[in-house]
Order: structure tokens, then C-alpha cells, then sequence
């Protein structure tokens, strides 16, 4: 394997530090995840793993521990550096697509790339490769309540994919699916990992899910309590 | 790049909720609308009334008794009546015709002519069945030069007519019209019957004058248009009109100075020259206003009455700002899951503000472009019922959209600057 991408070194995560009803979610969490790999995080819900996803995501930040994401160390970047880092460093996808409303395919999909300052006729060379990347050519000027959910997230997938991130964290990614539309998500999934050789991880509570991918981590009251390889 | 991307947002979410956006904007567009309707009108007002004072005679001074007192109600300028209350006036408050013989010995050669009249009332000239309503006025023959008044056929009253105040009168073409059918040569020389007062007078026609053409507004259109007749006037030698009216002096005349003599400068001259006279009336004294101050006072009225309307306006802007305010917040919550994504995305708060403040600019600008459309059909079209070409002015319409965009700045910065601080997680949890 190459080299690391995420070092999480004894990661806490506190609310309402200093109150009675002071919260331990995240207690000591180390893990690293490797360039390529496709690595999957399971828990039940209330086990952490979303306060996890967002620690991952730079979108908040660890009460106690180290975190370096692509040589980048996170924990010491102010508010500004964090959107920087996840603009470029990070794709997010969500379980509900969160595409911006009243605006089409390919402009949700420019909008990364829009804060990164890519300028405009790259913007949509970029945005049009993508689009056609996930299957989605035909349908790059629909408005998102034009789509459906699959096609939602592939469009979602695209935008994720926008600014060539270090990861690509994505969040009960077919939890708003029904099988055969998720079947088709978990499959470009795959195709990105093996073909774009993108590092991807995946936080569901899924276990057949978790199995298709080559690293289980499980976690549950804030800890890891197991690590395994998957079916991938 | 990200403020094209931005304008077109804003546009898009008007768009998406056009009676919202409508309603939001509708202070701005009153406001801005009422502040330019009124700046047209008050324009094309002023500039016409400047006209048409101006036309009557850059040089003419008009000289007027009045009572001394404290008040300012001589100020105004607009006072061409003689509605003294307080002290009735005597036959010694009047400004005698010796008095203004004085005068012209002393200023001669600075004067041109000088306008006198003395207003009768209200007739009627009987013909018969035929009958044509008038309003009689004694004059002196500086007032067809002041006032531009030129003769169709028979000529002025002679000087001997005007010395001995005889039965005399110029009458204008619609009288001709109605009372000799149109016949000139009957209308001069011929007899008029002219009821007043339930009396009846009989004057000989010396001269037929020709209406003028509104463009110069003599005292007798001022009195069509404040009293609403439409009657003509009918001159007769202002000697004759104090026999009938019972006075022997003057309220109020003009003076028209020479083109060589600076008029501000001249009426105060006049008004030292007169009040040394008056120096011992303690009820009476006289003003004297060059046509350029009254010109000013008119401005100056126009322009308070501006600068009032102009503050309604602003609270009405002011007004719509808050509204604008209260649809941001709305839309910002509206928007919460939308602000986490860009967040998410790698939107940095800066970007966020300015995606809210351009959004309420552009509600801003938008409205305020409807209020200027609006608020310039007003203006033009209330300029023109009231009969005085307006146009909008360019300097007004620039300071309304600069206005406009400057509520959108400081109505949309509290909502956005809330946008922006809001915490990414949270943002992207809100259902």
C-alpha cells in the first residue's frame, strides 16, 4: 500500500465540555486509511461514528488528538484553512444528496470548483467529464426535482469528485435507495475506486455493504472495537 | 466570477418565488417611486414657473402696500389680493398718484414703464341676448408694456382718456366674438354695456387686444387659474376704475426697470424711496420684490416641499428595507441544508455573506428600478395634467438606484453575516 492519506491519532470528541452533562462521544480513535483504499466505517446509530464523519470531514473539530489529512495537519488550520481543506481535499457525499436547489447537473457540479477559483471554461470541461463519468451526459441541464434519487447521487458523486479530493467521504450514501437504484451507487463506487484509483470512505450501518468494501472498521460507544478485511 | 454567479442566484430565487419577492420589494418601490414622481413634478414645476416669471420681465420690480407686522405673510410672494385685515385702509395708506409722479421724477431715466391696476370685479357685457363674462380691470398704460400685451385693431387709451378717466375700454377678440360677431370694424368705436354690480356702465371700445398665448402669465391668468374664471379681461384707465371703485391711490404696481439696472438692487431703492414717504404711517408700509427674488421664494418653496416629500420617502424606504430584511432571514432559514452544502463544500464565510448581500441587492435594485419606471410615469404624467413639460432627471434616478443598493447593503448584512457564522454540521442536519 502506498502512503497514508488519514492519520487519526487518539481522537476525542466532548460536548458540553465543563457543564454536568459534559458528553464523551469519540474516546481515543486511531486509524489510518491508506491512498486507494476503500475502507468502510460501521456502527450502529449513537455509536459515534457521525460525530466521526464530521472529525474526518473538517468539519469539526476533535476535542483531544492528532489529525492529518493528505500531510495536511488539521488540527492546527483556522476556519478558513478547514473550508480550504474541504474544498480541495475532501468530496462529500450525503444521504440526501444535498444538491442546491433551482440550479442544474452541471452547475451543481461547477460549485466546488467555483471556490477553488477554477476559472470558467475549465470549470465546465471539468464538470462535463464528470458528468458523463457517472452515466449522467443526458441529463446535465436538469434541475435537481427533475431527477430522480439515483441519478441525484450520481450527480452528487460527480460534484463530490469536482477538485480531484484526497478522499471521497461519503455518508449512508444508498440509505435514501431502494436496493436496485443503490445497487447502481454502490457499483460507481467501485468503478471509482478501481478504475479512478480514488480513496474512498464510506460510513454506513450496513453490514452487506460494508462487506463489498476491502476494510471494515467498526466502531461502537466511541471506540474502535474491531477491524477486519472485507469482500473487496 | 463568483459576483456573476452570485447576481444570476438572486435572480433565479426571485424568479422561484415572484409574488414573495414581489411584496418584499414593494416599500422600496413606493418609496423610491413617490421620491422621483415628486422630484419630476417639482422639477417641471419650478422650471416652469421660473419660465413664465421670467418671461413677464427679468427687470420688473413690483411694488405692493402693505401692513407692518411681525408675521412673514408678505414673504410668500403669491399675495396679489388686497385682504388687509386689522386696520381697514384710509385714503392716505394708499401709494397716491402724486407719490408715484414723485417717483418717476426722481428714477426716471431707470424706468421704462410702470404697471398699474386696479382690479373692479367681476361683469358682464349685455348685447342684447348676447352676453360675455369679463373681468374688468383699471390699468395704466405701463401694464400693456409690462405684460406684453399687443393691440388687432384700434390702438391704446390716449393720454388724455388716461388723465381724465373716461369711459373707455379694450376689450379681447372673444368679445368681439361674442357681442359683434366677429366684426373689428363695428367692435372699435362701438358701445359696450357692462353690467357690475347689478349696474350698468357704458364704455366706448378704444382697441381690441390679442390674447396672449399663455406662454407670458399675466396677473389676469394668475386670476383664471387660482380663481377659476375663465373669463378675459377688459382694461379700462385705471383713473376710471378708482372713480367707479371709490379710491383714489394704489395697493400695488410694477416697474419695469431698464435693461442697464440690476432689479435686486433697484427694489431696494424703491421700498427706501417709498417707506421714506410712509415714514409716518405707523399701520402701512411698502415692500418692493424684484421678479428674480420672487423667483427665488417660489424655488424655495418648491423645495421644501421637495425635501418633505423626499423624507416620506425615505421612511417608506427605510420602511422597505426592514421588509427586505425580514425576507432574508426567511430565506436564510429557507436555505439552511443549502448554506451547510456550500460550507461543506469548501464555501468559506466571506463567500457566503456575499452571496446574501448581493441577493438583497439585487431585490433591492430590482425594486428600485420598478419604483424609478413607476415613479417617472407619475411624474411626467401629473406634470403634464397639470400642463408643464417634465422630464425625469438623470441625477435622481442615479442617487435612487445608489440609494437602493445602499439599503441592500445595510438591510441584507445582518441576515447574511447570520448565514455565514452558521455552524456547518448543524446547517447540514436542519430539516
Amino acid at each position: 500500500m502506498g502512503k497514508a492519506v488519514i492519520e487519526l491519532k487518539d481522537i476525542y470528541k466532548r460536548f458540553y465540555v465543563g457543564t454536568p452533562n459534559e458528553l464523551e462521544v469519540l474516546k481515543g480513535i486511531s486509524l489510518e486509511v491508506q491512498e486507494g483504499e476503500f475502507v468502510a466505517i460501521v456502527g450502529a446509530s449513537g455509536s459515534g461514528k457521525s460525530t466521526l464523519m464530521n472529525i474526518i470531514g473538517a468539519l469539526d473539530r476533535p476535542t483531544e488528538g492528532e489529525y492529518v489529512l493528505d500531510g495536511v495537519d488539521v488540527i492546527a488550520a483556522k476556519d478558513f484553512e478547514l473550508s480550504k481543506i474541504r474544498n480541495r481535499k475532501i468530496g462529500f457525499v450525503f444521504q440526501t444528496y444535498n444538491l442546491i436547489a433551482k440550479t442544474d447537473a452541471i452547475r451543481n457540479v461547477e460549485m466546488p470548483m467555483l471556490y477553488a477559483g477554477t476559472p470558467r471554461g475549465e470549470r465546465i470541461k471539468k464538470a462535463k467529464e464528470l458528468l458523463t463519468l457517472v452515466g449522467m451526459e443526458e441529463r446535465m441541464r436538469h434541475l435537481p426535482e427533475e431527477l430522480s434519487g439515483g441519478q441525484k447521487q450520481r450527480v452528487a458523486i460527480a460534484r463530490a469528485m469536482a477538485n480531484d479530493p484526497a478522499i471521497i467521504l461519503a455518508d449512508e450514501p444508498t440509505g435514501a435507495l431502494d436496493s436496485v437504484t443503490g445497487r447502481m451507487v454502490m457499483d460507481l463506487f467501485h468503478k471509482l475506486h478501481k478504475e479512478e484509483g480514488k480513496t474512498i470512505v464510506l460510513i454506513t450501518h450496513s453490514p452487506e455493504l460494508a462487506e463489498e468494501t476491502q476494510r471494515i472498521v467498526t466502531i461502537k460507544d466511541g471506540k474502535i472495537i474491531g477491524e477486519r478485511e472485507g469482500q473487496g | 466570477m463568483m459576483i456573476y454567479e452570485n447576481i444570476r442566484l438572486a435572480l433565479f430565487s426571485l424568479k422561484a418565488n415572484k409574488m414573495r419577492a414581489l411584496l418584499t420589494m414593494l416599500g422600496i418601490i413606493i418609496g423610491i417611486a413617490a421620491v422621483i414622481a415628486i422630484m419630476t413634478l417639482g422639477n417641471a414645476i419650478t422650471s416652469s414657473v421660473e419660465d413664465s416669471m421670467s418671461s413677464m420681465g427679468v427687470t420688473n420690480v413690483r411694488v405692493r402696500v402693505q401692513q407692518r407686522e411681525e408675521e412673514e405673510e408678505s414673504m410668500n410672494g403669491m399675495h396679489f389680493g388686497t385682504d388687509e385685515d386689522g386696520r381697514k385702509m384710509v385714503e392716505t395708506d394708499y401709494i397716491s398718484s402724486e407719490m408715484v409722479q414723485q417717483f418717476c421724477d426722481v428714477y426716471g431715466s431707470d424706468i421704462q414703464a410702470i404697471s398699474a391696476e386696479e382690479a373692479v370685479g367681476q361683469g358682464e357685457i349685455e348685447s342684447g341676448s348676447r352676453r360675455s363674462g369679463v373681468s374688468v380691470e383699471g390699468v395704466s398704460l405701463g401694464y400693456f408694456r409690462v405684460n406684453s400685451i399687443k393691440i388687432q385693431k384700434g390702438g391704446y387709451f390716449s393720454a388724455k382718456e388716461m388723465d381724465e378717466g373716461q369711459m373707455v375700454a379694450m376689450v379681447a377678440v372673444d368679445v368681439v366674438d361674442d357681442i359683434f360677431g366677429g366684426d373689428m370694424d363695428a367692435a372699435v368705436g362701438g358701445t359696450i354695456q357692462v353690467a357690475l354690480d347689478n349696474k350698468y356702465y357704458n364704455f366706448i371700445v378704444s382697441g381690441v387686444y390679442e390674447e396672449d398665448d399663455g406662454n407670458s402669465m399675466s396677473m389676469s391668468s394668475y386670476a383664471a387659474l387660482f380663481g377659476g374664471g375663465s373669463s378675459t379681461s377688459c382694461y379700462i384707465p385705471i383713473k376710471t376704475a378708482q372713480r367707479l371703485n371709490h379710491s383714489s391711490g394704489y395697493t400695488q404696481f410694477t416697474v419695469m426697470a431698464n435693461a442697464d439696472v440690476d432689479p435686486d438692487e433697484f427694489s431696494i431703492r424703491i421700498e427706501n424711496f417709498f417707506n421714506n414717504l410712509y415714514r409716518n404711517n405707523q399701520y402701512f408700509e411698502v415692500s418692493a420684490m424684484s421678479m428674480s427674488a420672487m423667483v427665488d421664494v417660489m424655488a424655495e418653496m418648491m423645495n421644501t416641499v421637495t425635501v418633505a416629500i423626499a423624507f416620506i420617502g425615505s421612511i417608506a424606504l427605510i420602511v422597505g428595507g426592514i421588509g427586505v430584511m425580514n425576507i432574508m432571514l426567511v430565506s436564510i432559514t429557507e436555505r439552511t441544508r443549502e448554506i451547510g452544502t456550500r460550507k461543506a463544500m469548501g464555501a468559506p464565510n466571506s463567500s457566503i455573506r456575499i452571496q446574501f448581500i448581493i441577493e438583497s441587492i439585487v431585490i433591492c435594485i430590482v425594486g428600485g428600478i420598478i419604483g424609478i419606471i413607476l415613479g417617472c410615469a407619475v411624474g411626467v404624467a401629473a406634470a403634464s395634467y397639470a400642463g408643464v413639460s417634465a422630464s425625469p432627471s438623470v441625477d435622481s434616478i442615479f442617487i435612487s438606484l445608489g440609494f437602493s443598493m445602499a439599503i441592500g447593503v445595510f438591510f441584507g448584512y445582518y441576515p447574511a453575516n447570520k448565514a455565514a457564522k452558521l455552524n456547518p454540521i448543524d446547517a447540514l442536519r436542519y430539516e
